[in-house]
């Protein structure tokens, strides 16, 4: 897994409350079998009109929020289903980041499992960025944001500093980019213990570690 | 004297395989079910990786979300549909992974054929790269939706890394009024736990009104769980759990000790949850979704609601965008919207009670002319009760589609979809934004309303019905 230390760059605003995994990448994408490649169908029926042209209406196509790689959203983000391809295509597209007041739990689990860290902050504080990042637009300039799990803050250099909380096993995952199987598979004989208590027959074969 | 606990809490305890210092806990998984859509890449690392599935014979396997639901005989026409089940049949191959293949007698939605077989059973531990997997918490299970990552670890390690989840009693007191059904019910409680008042939480519904709930409308309640941001909810078994059990293909071979076992599963009394509401059975009508997410929902008797009646900024913009979504002004009487389809299926509703419950609205009616209806039986097995009972005749002879088992419509990654702008009466679980084909427009009924919609052409009051 690739880890997530700390990360600077460009912010892209997404005003808008239960973002759904259905929006986020759309049924018809997910008849591949692989897990790359699903960048260019994100947000798919909210980006392209009918015929295939970029909507200029929708957020992530504004110009400025081009190259973005933090997304800024409103509350319950990533609600709905459970398909892993939402971050996977978020992760293509080329966000690192997703900073929200809430998200699902689902998702929420998904992110870290992909080396893309979830943020949560305060409506308060999402609801200062979300101002900060039209102030910076409207000056004609990206807003850009350092979100440091190292830290467990985020700041820009306009004195916005915040930290977040995160449970500090899912952060030692990101930080080290840790196979979450392999380290579990450490815990093999316990593995055998619980089914041997609970009257399952050992693994033909033997133990697999 | 030890303390009180909740059925969670029981549950909890006897699959905890270790709780290392600085890691999250690993806990057993009892059962992990599979499906063509969320599995692949997951067998892939294990193969890229040199793993094996630790426990095959905890795991089962069958295609539902990509399938087409008409002739079982004819070839996949959508190549990278036919690749993704090609790819599950092979993958259960090579792994000894049980698959419920196409053209099984006992294919079906996972979370139908899963309590179906008894493969679902009370006290387990189950996943599924799915978030309806809740559906199963019925049983008394404790069952949650996973990603594809976790499937992959759990395949590896029969286990899942999980810190325990909060609980959450959903106390529903008093009973529901006639015509007024499971689907009402959770409809309505969503509509007031708002879609995130569940995240974090286990839900527990308990309650006379639950209580009084037979096994496939449990099913109903705890599917939905997930809508109000619960990756799980759960039922304590008892003895409506046990009769559905018994005799079913894969329950313990001395059932009687296992009922013994499954007895003592329900929450002793005092036991304590991190949080409780009460809600009362005879408060809920027949609901209908008048938005893009499954509380914005209300009574049928009740008009679009007004963005600007309400307080919150946030509820008051997707209000606003879910309308124009919609094509729906607020003011206008739910009764008076006008549909185009019906889709009467999914693993919320598509059971063989869902069935007879639309079957007894539509019987000696006709399906009006300007919609095209369709039933989606959710297994082999559902299909073939319902046409022991003659209900497909009473579905055919209205003029609706009878098709073969799958999630079908309630996604529309399979070629069954709404075309932009088609307004759906559906007994599915979501009714976000493209859900049934991009800019079709769900709204979520109960299998007997949304019967009744088809016959009439619009929303209709089941409370009205007359049945012959
Ligand atoms: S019927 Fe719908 S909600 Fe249920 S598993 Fe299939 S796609 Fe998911």
């Amino acid at each position: 897994m690739q880890p997530f230390t700390t990360h600077t760059g460009n912010v892209a605003p997404l005003d808008r409350a239960n973002v759904d995994t259905d929006q986020i990448i759309p049924k018809q994408f997910l008849k591949r079998i692989e897990r790359t490649g699903f960048g260019q169908f994100l947000f798919f029926d909210w980006r392209f009109l009918p015929d295939g042209s970029a909507d200029p209406a929708f957020e992530l196509n504004q110009p400025i929020r081009q190259g973005a790689s933090i997304l800024l959203a409103r509350r319950n983000f990533g609600c709905g289903s459970s398909r892993e391809h939402a971050p996977w295509a978020l992760d293509d597209y080329g966000f690192r980041a997703v900073i929200a007041p809430t998200f699902a739990d689902i998702f929420f689990n998904n992110c870290f499992q992909n080396g893309m860290l979830p943020v949560k902050l305060d409506e308060a504080d999402v609801d200062e960025l979300f101002r900060r990042a039209a102030a910076a637009e409207a000056a004609g300039h990206p807003y850009r944001l350092t979100v440091d799990l190292r830290a467990c803050e985020v700041r820009d250099d306009g004195g916005f500093t915040r930290s977040f909380a995160v449970d500090p096993f899912r952060r030692h995952c990101l930080l080290e980019g840790l196979d979450n199987i392999g380290l579990s598979l450490k815990h093999v004989d316990k593995i055998a213990v619980w089914e041997d208590a609970h009257g399952l027959a050992p693994l033909q074969g033997g133990e697999i570690g | 004297m030890p303390a009180p606990r909740t059925l969670l809490d029981k549950i909890w305890d006897d699959h905890l395989v270790c709780s290392p210092d600085g890691e999250q806990p690993l806990i057993y998984i009892d059962r992990h079910l599979v499906h063509e859509v969320t599995s692949a890449q997951a067998f892939e690392g294990l193969r890229v990786a040199g793993r094996r599935v630790r426990r095959p014979e905890a795991t089962f396997a069958t295609p539902d979300h990509n399938i087409p639901t008409t002739d079982r005989r004819l070839p996949i026409a959508d190549p990278i549909s036919k690749q993704q089940i090609d790819t599950l049949r092979s993958n259960c191959r090579e792994f000894g992974v049980r698959l419920f293949d196409l053209g099984d007698a006992d294919q079906g939605i996972v979370h139908v054929i899963g309590p179906e077989l008894g493969i679902t059973q009370p006290g387990m531990t189950i996943v599924c790269g799915d978030s309806h997997t809740a559906t199963h918490g019925a049983l008394g299970a404790l069952a949650f939706g996973i990603g594809t990552s976790e499937v992959e670890h759990v395949l590896a390690t029969q286990t899942l890394r999980q810190s325990k989840p909060k609980s959450f009693e959903v106390r529903v007191e008093g009973e529901l009024h006639p015509g007024v059904t499971a689907k009402d019910l959770v409809l309505y409680l969503i509509g007031r736990l708002t879609t995130e008042g569940g995240t974090g939480y286990v839900i527990e519904y308990t309650g006379p009104c639950i209580r009084r709930l037979g096994m496939e409308e449990r099913m109903t309640v705890c599917n939905m769980s997930i809508e109000a941001g619960a990756r799980a909810g759960m039922i304590a078994p008892d003895q409506i759990t046990f009769d559905y059990l018994r005799g079913r293909d894969l329950v313990p071979k001395d059932f009687d000790r296992a009922v013994a076992q499954w007895a003592i599963l329900p929450s002793d009394a005092g036991a304590r949850y991190d949080r409780s509401e009460t809600f009362s059975g005879g408060d809920v009508v027949p609901q209908v979704t008048w938005g893009t997410n499954p509380a914005q929902v209300v009574g049928v008797d009740a008009t679009v609601p007004d963005p600007a009646s309400m307080n919150d900024p946030s509820d008051r913009s997707s209000a606003s965008r879910a309308l124009e979504y919609m094509g729906l002004e607020s003011g206008t009487p739910i009764a008076a919207i006008p549909i185009d389809r019906v889709f009467i299926g999914s693993c919320t509703n598509s059971r063989i009670e869902d069935l007879r419950a639309a079957a007894s609205v539509v019987r000696g009616h006709t399906v009006s002319s300007r919609v095209r209806a369709m039933v989606v039986p959710g297994s082999g097995r559902v299909k073939r009760q319902a046409e022991a009972e003659g209900l497909d005749q009473v579905f055919t002879a209205a003029g609706f589609e009878w098709r073969e088992a799958g999630c079908s419509m309630c996604l529309g990654m399979n070629p069954d979809t709404l075309a932009p702008g088609e307004r759906c009466a559906s007994t599915s679980n979501r009714n976000f934004e493209g859900r049934q084909g991009k800019g079709g427009r769900t709204h979520l009924v109960s299998p007997a309303m949304a019967a009744a919609a088809a016959v009439a052409g619009h929303f209709t009051d089941i409370r009205q019905w007359r049945y012959l």
